[in-house]
């Protein structure tokens, strides 16, 4: 529709620049007249823009009606569309439809996984800084030890207030700044929950990352690291694999794994019980590493969870338990860089 | 009379001639501009890495040079449109020069964003797949429309300039056929003048609204988002105040040196910096009065980011940066045109040199210190994440749009009079002015 515009409106400069020339160089000495003549013509043209444009729907109706006459009356199917409606078609007229690998990936990426609503709770309680999610991460997404999709912060808040470990994935934000901001619908939010980004239609403006009130999105400042191996391989929107160079890339909630009815790299690979995940239609939430289920509702309520800067509005998807009564002591790294 | 009109007609058309100082200067801007396509190349190859930009800081130079490039394209809209329709008989000889530079900085400030891109080959799916949330889609929009509407503005003034240039000048031939070509068969009838003088009064009405628009959008580009330091709503008027700023030292730069290498002291007088001088400190003191609002207020509240961030900005590792803008680029201006000798076209040639580029240091300092203080804390990422330095390939390529800028004044102050011919006659009350309806 927007490119529709943008001809026509290149189309309108074109011709007013010509008409403006055609009238630069009428010898034409009476104002008044021209200004007469100008507007007779002006509806003149209108007038035959109009008429085109009814007689091009025209044509193109007529060839419609003509296509849809032409059909056969053998042999016809009833078939469940993909929507879900009961169509009937002729049977001359059934074709297999073969989508190539990387389309039904694209097309089943940005559909989501219907009538799911994924949520992550984090026990901040639990977490030690094993860095086990952010090593499973990295190696699932072909990442280099720098690039985060998940990463653990060491927070404190005062100075009277106890540190701890956070570790901080992509909040799948339901109202996500990074989604407004994007020009080409590069990164979207799926109706299951995640916010996704498309490597094939970033155009690089980075425009997200400073959105992001979570800093949760990297860049492939590089050819990214695996990009030799990762060759041959056909581009899964789910998993960001391969990496593409000068495009963003960030936490996908492993969209990939959630397909095949799995838990995410981080909340497998942790040895510490830290990661609850699941569905909130179903109300359920497994944790990763002892596979326990439990009530997502009550186990916020019972221990009190909460969201990250809930007051910008963004709506996360992923909770935090407090890091009430840990499990270990925190320990400061050395030699790490820090800021805050 | 007809010896005084000669004399405009010589006076205005001697520059339009290439000589060898000028062939030299342009042979000169051309390599420039070979070695920061190859700093370009470098980055198309290697990646956006290649500048010191990363995942935090990922907007450095080449953005803030983009706002820097969008604020002084402003400069045609006040000085022709608002100058020019509320009737200042004054700013008419500056007009062009005021276009050329509107004309020169937008249609930059387009190749400045996509040198930011990180998928320039993907430019175009801003027309496939444009999505009119974005901020981004309306900003490309309106830098295209104002770019147009700037062309126009310059070249519509020409038209009957041009139509005297070809029967002035003798030589050489394919400039006289140029002029010929794009005065578009002027010959100056009552009805030709009704034309170009509406069409123009139209022009400059629409170019208001999106020139304002061009700015407001590109500040929109941080206040949409939740930052400390962005999250402001007063960026549209801030940033647009802040534009006519930094254009108006764009225009006393150019006018000081038009004025002396194309001997135009008798078109660009005295009186013309005192009254752009006069211009400059009244829209430097709207801008601090933004700027006053700008800090004063965060700084009154101190809520946990913006504190971080005024402690960055006026004490921390960005503070030279920052007193530098405000006292070069507002105060000390100020304070010093007040006195008439520092009105007089040399001083005011040094100050608006430092005006601009304190002009450009505010875009730094605008969209940089933001990026380095978020909200949750930089950790376990190499050094060069945590605080943004420049890199060499970064500032080649920022320095190719200068270089650029540079050649398209260079280039059309060369091939036409930089001071209106048509109008200068009419001031002098040589010909009667056009039927101004």
């Amino acid at each position: 529709m927007e490119i529709l515009f943008t001809y026509i409106q290149v189309l309108a400069y074109i011709f007013l620049f010509l008409d403006f020339i055609r009238l630069m160089g009428k010898e034409e000495n009476n104002p008044g007249e021209y200004q007469k003549k100008s507007r007779r013509k002006f509806l003149k043209d209108m007038g035959l823009l109009a008429g085109g444009a009814v007689a091009g729907s025209a044509a193109m109706y007529a060839g419609l009606h003509y296509e849809q006459s032409k059909l056969p009356a053998g042999e016809r199917l009833k078939l469940l569309s993909a929507d879900g409606k009961l169509v009937e078609v002729a049977a001359s007229h059934v074709e297999e439809v073969k989508i190539p690998e990387g389309e039904l990936l694209q097309i089943r990426g940005r559909e989501g996984l219907a009538g799911h609503n994924w949520v992550m709770v984090i026990d901040l309680a639990k977490c030690r800084n094993a860095r086990k999610c952010i090593e499973a991460c990295q190696a699932a997404h072909h990442l280099r030890p720098e690039q985060f999709h998940i990463n653990t912060l060491q927070i404190r808040e005062s100075k009277n207030t106890a540190p701890f470990h956070q570790p901080k994935p992509c909040q799948h934000c339901d109202n996500p700044p990074c989604v407004s901001v994007c020009p080409v619908d590069a990164t979207f939010k799926r109706s299951d929950g995640p916010v996704l980004i498309d490597n094939e239609r970033c155009i690089g403006c980075r425009f997200c990352i400073a959105a992001c009130p979570y800093s949760a999105r990297i860049f492939q400042w590089f050819e990214p690291p695996m990009a030799e191996e990762d060759k041959q391989l056909t581009y899964n929107v789910e998993l960001n694999v391969p990496q593409k160079k000068g495009t963003v890339t960030k936490c996908l909630f492993s969209a990939d794994r959630l397909r095949e009815g799995k838990l995410p790299y981080c909340v497998s690979a942790c040895p510490n019980g830290v990661y609850w995940f699941g569905d909130e239609t179903e109300d359920a939430v497994t944790n990763g590493t002892t596979k326990e289920t439990t009530q997502f509702s009550e186990l916020l309520k019972q221990n009190a969870g909460y969201q990250l800067m809930p007051e910008l509005g963004t709506k996360p998807r992923v909770y935090y338990l407090p890091p009430k009564n840990r499990l270990f002591p925190f320990e400061e790294e050395s030699g790490k860089e820090q800021k805050g | 009379m007809q010896r005084q009109d000669d004399q405009i007609i010589s006076d205005l058309f001697r520059p339009v001639r290439l000589n060898k100082a000028h062939l030299i200067w342009l042979g000169i801007l051309m390599v420039c501009l070979a070695f920061c396509l190859y700093a370009y190349s470098i980055q198309l190859r290697k990646g956006l890495g290649v500048a010191g930009i990363r995942d935090f800081i990922s907007w450095g130079m080449y953005i803030a040079n983009f706002v820097f490039f969008v604020a002084s394209s402003l400069i045609g809209m006040l000085i022709s449109a608002v100058l020019g329709l509320i009737g200042i008989r004054w700013v008419k000889p500056l007009t062009r020069i005021a276009e050329i530079i509107s004309l020169a900085f937008a249609s930059v400030a387009g190749l400045v964003i996509i040198s930011d891109m990180g998928r320039p080959e993907r430019l175009t799916y801003l027309l496939f797949y444009g999505r009119l949330q974005s901020p981004i889609l309306w900003d490309v929009t309106v830098v295209v429309t104002y770019v147009l509407i700037s062309a126009l503005l310059l070249y519509l003034p020409l038209i009957p300039d041009l139509a005297i240039g070809k029967k002035a000048l003798t030589k050489p031939t394919w400039l006289k056929t140029l002029y010929g070509i794009l005065s578009v068969r002027w010959k100056g009838t009552p009805a030709q003048f009704l034309i170009i003088h509406r069409s123009i009064r139209i022009l400059l009405i629409l170019i208001i609204p999106v020139a304002l628009a061009i700015h407001t959008v590109t500040s929109w580009l941080f206040a949409v988002t939740s930052r400390a330091g962005w999250n402001s709503t007063i960026f549209g008027p801030y940033f647009v105040s802040g534009a006519f700023v930094a254009g108006i030292a764009g225009v006393i730069i150019a006018m000081y040196f038009f004025r002396k290498n194309y001997k135009l002291e008798k078109y660009l007088t005295e009186k013309h910096f005192d009254h752009m001088a006069k211009l400059l400190v009244l829209v430097s003191l709207v801008y601090l009065y933004f700027n006053i609002n700008e800090f004063l207020i965060p700084g009154y509240k101190l809520e946990r980011g913006d504190t971080i961030h005024l402690q960055d900005i006026f004490t921390g590792h960005n503070a030279g940066y920052f007193w530098f803008a405000q006292l070069f680029g507002i105060i000390i201006p100020v304070i010093l045109l007040l006195f008439k000798p520092m009105r007089r076209p040399f001083p005011m040639l040094i100050l608006a040199i430092l005006v601009f580029l304190a002009s450009w240091i505010k875009r730094y300092i605008i969209v940089v210190p933001t990026q380095e203080h978020p909200f949750l804390p930089i950790q376990h990422v190499p050094a060069n994440f945590l605080v943004y330095k420049p890199t060499l390939i970064e500032a080649g390529i920022t320095a190719a749009s200068f270089v650029l800028v540079l050649l398209i004044i260079t280039v059309l102050s060369k091939l036409f009079p930089v001071i209106p011919v048509l109008e200068m006659q009419e001031e002098a009350g040589l010909k009667p002015a056009g039927n101004q309806s």
